[in-house]
């Protein structure tokens, strides 16, 4: 039987919200998100009931991501003094906003892979489903992720040597 | 390191999974912005609120069309929902400025100063000889009761007195719909979909006004 929409927005509405700042940043996340559930209830009657709600949302907010980051590009190249990426925190900042700062600045691919493997916890089949492509390059995608973060975040004095 | 990286259980992995939206608020704001979306793009299919109320907290479902059901805290407001979803709409979203009116009327209702409710209804959860007698209810006044019987003849079918019976007990809209001015012949309370002590709550509200 299908679940109220009211009861997909409070199980999902979070897990959506991380996927969306990882892969907007923090200043479209809301936008990112408003959009998605919206969609998402336009389309959710037809949605199959068997459907895995969590893999179909996320396929949803990367759709819309994309316009988004599309967008941002867009103004980053009309508008020269709004930098592409916030700069690097400062120490002192949080761990937790460090990090968010170090997945907003891996390359978009990677920050999808990563968001949806790890933040949404699909397996990598599903994330290869919502990005096209084989399970093992979303794999490949999130692990080279990993591995940048593991040099600019683990150890952000490092100066990029992969040890 | 690249075992790390397959089982995901590196220090990073954990780091990423423990990521919150760091966001206190953040998501009540979106919900709220989610309901005027969804309320332009008439995406709302049934909105609902719960209410806090002297028979304890209520439900309140509208459509497009007017207040469908209310629902008291033991008929279970999640399983109320569920089967609004089944069989109304799953375009359910929880969006109060919807039912408004009906917040406005029940809280006047319970303060003992609204004697008629004037919001518009919606039947869709009731067919045939059942809405014919909910539709009824509306008609027994405020502070005034009527019997099983009585009820089955003002419908015109006397000897429908069971049926009427289930048509009360199955009432979507309860208080609203006043089901609970209807007793048995012999003066008994009957049954009350909210319980008999929510029965008796309403019944001494209006002797008492």
């Amino acid at each position: 039987m299908k679940k109220p929409f009211e009861t997909i927005v409070t199980e999902h509405g979070d897990t959506v919200l991380r996927v969306c700042r990882a892969v907007v940043g923090r200043h479209d996340a809301d936008d990112a998100w408003a959009e998605t559930f919206l969609a998402a209830l336009r389309a959710y009657p037809a949605l199959s009931e068997e459907a895995n709600v969590e893999a179909w949302l996320v396929t949803i907010a990367h759709r819309k991501s994309i316009d988004i980051v599309r967008s941002q590009r867009r103004r980053a190249l009309t508008v020269d003094e709004v930098p592409d990426r916030p700069t690097e925190s400062a120490t002192g900042v949080g761990e937790r906003r460090d990090l968010w700062d170090a997945v907003w600045a891996l390359p978009l691919k990677q920050r999808q892979a990563v968001a949806y493997h790890y933040l949404a916890g699909l397996p990598y089949a599903d994330v290869a489903s919502v990005v096209g492509g084989s399970a093992d390059a979303a794999r490949r995608a999130a692990a080279d992720g990993v591995g940048t973060l593991r040099t600019s975040y683990a150890n952000p004095l490092s100066t990029g040597g992969t040890r | 390191m690249s075992d790390v990286t397959e089982t995901g259980s590196g220090r990073i992995e954990s780091a990423l999974r423990a990521l919150t939206s760091e966001y206190s608020g953040g998501l009540e704001r979106l919900h709220d912005r989610l309901e005027r979306d969804a309320q332009r793009g008439a995406l709302i299919d049934v909105a609902y609120t719960i209410l806090d109320s002297p028979v304890g907290p209520l439900l309140l479902a509208a459509t497009e069309a007017g207040l469908v059901r209310v629902a008291f805290e033991s008929e279970g407001h999640d399983r109320v929902l569920e089967s609004l979803a089944a069989t109304l709409s799953p375009r359910i979203l929880r969006s109060p400025p919807r039912l408004a009116v009906a917040t406005r009327e029940l809280d006047e209702y319970f303060g003992g100063y609204r004697r008629a409710f004037e919001l518009s209804l919606d039947y869709a959860l009731s067919h045939g000889f059942r809405q014919t007698v909910q539709r009824q209810l509306s008609n027994i006044g405020y502070g005034t009761t009527v019997s099983y019987k009585e009820l089955a003849e003002t419908v015109g079918n006397p000897k429908a007195v069971r049926a009427v019976g289930s048509a009360c007990a199955t009432n979507p809209l309860p208080i609203v719909v006043p089901c609970h001015r209807v007793l048995r012949s012999d003066g008994g309370l009957g049954g009350y979909l909210g319980g008999l002590a929510a029965k008796t709550t309403l019944l001494n509200l209006e002797r008492a006004t």
